[in-house]
């Protein structure tokens, strides 16, 4: 396999990565306020994701990293093509952020308040936002032939970006109450529980209508066959969840996050970003990537770095594994 | 103003407030780390309560460090796309470096340090928190490693075709010069600010609660102190070697330092100079004789070159143009950086002879527990100002001009709605973080009580230090 499609598949594993696991905090952020109806409840629903969240969220700046080393004109244009969404992506990361470590430092209600709803925002404004981005990223991009992005804002604000925003979003709203539910004991346990199923068939509704639209619009055999799966293991996942079986229910939504963002990369290969003026002007994996030499020494680092982090991330989960009980979580 | 100098701007703004946060980070998990060890080792109360004490403020300070980081690798590829794809083949290396060894590292063994205190052995908690120092130390290394290319372009060649630089030899750029004495200068430079903190707040407390957790704060200001005079004679040894790699690889930059107009040899460093506003006459100026050549060459009659005869050799080299950095501010803060690092040093000197054998500090060494951090954390930016600024016009020394490196695609309007926004967001969080250090540093020791706390007794010793949300 050329190197290139190496690190397609490696950048794409890495957003895939950041999206199953920063998908469940932010679904749990969303509901931080509706699911825990006062003070312990929600102390104990933000201790689901209290030791995870901050590695969770490095999936993303190496992502970004990874996109600057191995596929610069990507990034570039990228990142300065969607200046206004990423700007807003950012400033709701630094509030989500701050509110989540600052939250527990002071001892009183208005401040613990403040913070829940800046988390709840916080977590909201990404998970629409990246929808909207990955939804264009199908869809294609005015991209000229010097590879620079030409449109507006309002290029990127089209219905079928829309649509992907909000299925993102309650796809990730379902894997956080799934989460919760696998995390929590009792009543938050039960409330989670239903709120799963709930949003889950409305996840499964919006996001199996915006994959077939996506396929519709730049899918292969191969890419239908992938959101064909994320469809299944979403449906398997509401059918867990209705039996009580969360570790099985977890399984499947992550699964189904995961095979449907890599449904869309392989949409979209070998293009990265496709040019809706001339499909000339495409960004693709050869044309938008780095030498040989920079590829084959990232190569190198990733193989031995990623499995790595991996398990000791994973050992992370592991230490924490006990569920959350909401009497107990007040005392450190 | 237009689109290029408002991403400088930006970019300026962006950084040196990202900076504030840095070099705290970096040293007080290290003292943390240490203090931990010390409570493992010998058992002693104070040190458990010192450790909770100090990493607690450790993690105000973090996430601040972590969240303003954010901005920083997005604002490469928002403002600063051209710059992105010539130097992404190389640049991209050590940030993919810095993410995938580093900040998994960091934000993996927080979480485990922050809730694991009861759930892991004692031995395997305090081996997360040496994990985050080391995540750390490398992130350091590698965003350092990225900058020197910056300042001095190494292990590359220019593809013509593809209009960019590429990657020729990763070990090159890891071991660039620049970066060998960039990465010592900067570590101690932090572990000033860091000393200088612990200290500073240790003598608040001594002097403004004399009777409370006196042995506890006597240990710490002392360490605080030790560390900011070991700390300051490396940020002066590796600072030295620093001037003399760059009198080689960035003349320019050292020359503007001094200010020095005309070739000299034996060149003599000045001290102060007042200068007319556009930095090219002199009015009037304190030097020594012969420092400066010592300095910048390692000999006493070594040749330092000036602005115009550097600037003369550049026009040939890259064509017609000015190559000078602004002299007045790189001048400027070169000293400042300088200086107000040794003020820092001289207090903590003070402090540590004040309380010598015991002594109760006087009451008047608390004015000295403000300025005490505040000056290293100037020292801190005035350094990073002086560098960067110094480098220019160049934005990748001899290869990219600053202005070939701003995104073409981007309109003003988008720079100025995030400028805006960053300016705002960026105001309201120091306000918020300030108020919360001084709030939790106002909270001292209690409740940071050595047992873990009897679920009996939930109401005033576990909440107020706890390190769960």
């Amino acid at each position: 396999m050329e190197l290139t499609t190496v690190w397609f598949a490696i950048i794409a594993f890495f957003w895939i990565g950041y999206f199953v696991l920063e998908g469940f905090d932010f679904g749990v952020g969303i509901l931080l306020r509706v699911l825990g109806r006062d003070e312990p409840e929600r102390r104990a629903v933000i201790t689901t994701i209290g030791p995870v969240w901050d590695g969770n969220e490095v999936w993303l700046i190496v992502a970004g990293a990874m996109t600057f080393a191995a596929f610069p004109e990507w990034y570039a244009t990228l990142f300065s093509g969607f200046y206004l969404p990423l700007f807003a992506v950012l400033v709701s990361l630094i509030l989500r952020g701050v509110a989540l470590e600052y939250r527990g430092k002071r001892d009183d209600l208005p401040w613990r308040d403040r913070m829940d709803t800046l988390i709840a925002i916080g977590s909201l404004l990404p998970a629409l936002l990246w929808g909207i981005v990955f939804a264009n990223l199908v869809r294609g991009l005015p991209i000229d032939a010097s590879h620079e992005f030409t449109g507006t804002l309002g290029t990127l604000l089209n219905p079928f970006a829309l649509f992907g925003g909000v299925a993102f979003t309650m796809l990730f709203v379902a894997h956080g109450a799934i989460f919760l539910a696998l995390k929590t004991t009792g009543e938050l346990r039960a409330r989670a529980n239903r709120t799963a199923s709930a949003t889950g068939l409305i996840a499964a509704v919006l996001v199996v209508g915006f994959l077939a639209c996506a396929h519709g619009l730049r899918g292969d055999t191969e890419s239908v066959a992938v959101a064909g799966a994320a469809a299944v293991a979403l449906v398997a996942a509401l059918v867990a969840n209705k039996l009580g079986r969360e570790g099985w229910a977890f399984a499947g939504t992550a699964l189904a996050v995961g095979l449907g963002v890599a449904s869309l990369f392989v949409a979209m290969f070998p293009a990265v970003m496709p040019s809706t003026l001339d499909p000339a002007w495409s960004l693709t994996v050869t044309n938008a990537a780095s030498s040989a030499y920079t590829l084959k020494v990232l190569t190198v680092i990733a193989a031995i770095f990623t499995p790595l982090v991996m398990l000791y991330q994973g050992w992370t989960y592991w230490v924490f594994r006990q569920r959350v009980r909401v009497e107990t979580v007040t005392v450190p | 103003m237009d689109t290029l100098d408002l991403a400088r701007w930006q970019f300026a703004i962006t950084t040196v407030y990202h900076f504030f946060f840095v070099p705290v980070t970096l040293s007080l998990v290290a003292i943390t780390a240490g203090l931990q060890t010390a409570w493992y080792r010998t058992g002693k109360d104070k040190y458990l309560r010192l450790t909770k004490f100090y990493g607690k403020l450790f993690l105000i300070n973090i996430a601040m460090g972590v969240v303003t980081g954010l901005v920083q690798e997005f604002q490469f590829g928002m403002n600063w796309s051209a710059y992105s794809r010539f130097v992404g083949d190389v640049f991209g290396a050590p940030l993919a470096l810095e993410g995938l060894l580093a900040f998994f590292f960091e934000s993996t063994f927080i979480g485990l340090w922050i809730f694991g205190w009861d759930r892991l052995p004692k031995r395997i908690h305090l081996a997360c928190i040496w994990m985050v120092v080391l995540g750390t130390q490398l992130s350091a290394y590698f965003i350092l490693a990225a900058n020197s290319w910056m300042q001095n372009p190494v292990g590359f060649r220019i593809n013509a075709e593809r209009g960019r630089a590429e990657l020729t030899d990763i070990g090159a750029v890891l071991t660039n010069k620049v970066v060998l004495v960039t990465y010592p200068h900067t570590i101690f430079a932090a572990f000033v600010v860091g000393g200088s903190f612990v200290a500073g707040v240790a003598i608040w407390h001594l002097v403004r609660r004399p009777g409370v957790d006196v042995a506890a704060f006597r240990t710490a200001l002392r360490l605080g102190a030790v560390i900011v005079l070991v700390a300051g004679a490396g940020v002066a040894l590796s600072g030295d070697q620093q001037g003399k790699v760059m009198t080689e690889v960035q003349p320019m930059k050292m020359a503007a330092a001094e200010a020095l107009y005309e070739t000299e040899k034996p060149a003599a460093l000045s001290l102060f100079t007042i200068g007319s506003l556009d930095g090219s006459r002199e009015i009037y100026s304190v030097k020594i004789p012969y420092l400066l050549s010592f300095l910048g060459t390692g000999h006493f009659d070594g040749e330092v070159r000036g602005i115009n005869s550097l600037q003369q050799a550049y026009e040939e080299l890259y064509g017609p143009g000015s190559y000078n950095p602004n002299i007045p501010l790189t001048y400027w803060t070169f000293r400042l950086m300088i200086g107000v690092g040794m003020a820092s040093v001289g207090i903590a000197a003070w402090l540590l002879w004040a309380t010598r054998r015991g002594r109760a500090p006087d009451r008047r060494l608390v004015w000295l527990a403000l300025p005490l951090p505040l000056l290293p954390l100037a020292a801190n930016a005035f350094g990073w100002i002086f560098t960067e600024t110094g480098r220019q016009p160049w934005l990748v020394f001899g290869l990219l001009p600053t202005s070939a490196g701003v995104s073409p695609s981007t309109s003003m309007t988008e720079v100025l709605i995030s400028m805006i926004g960053f300016l705002v967001l960026y105001g309201v969080l120091a306000v918020v973080e300030v108020k919360l250090m001084l709030r939790t540093i106002r909270g001292g020791l209690a409740g940071t009580s050595p047992e873990p706390d009897t679920p009996d007794d939930p109401g005033e010793a576990a909440k107020p230090l706890s390190f769960t949300y």
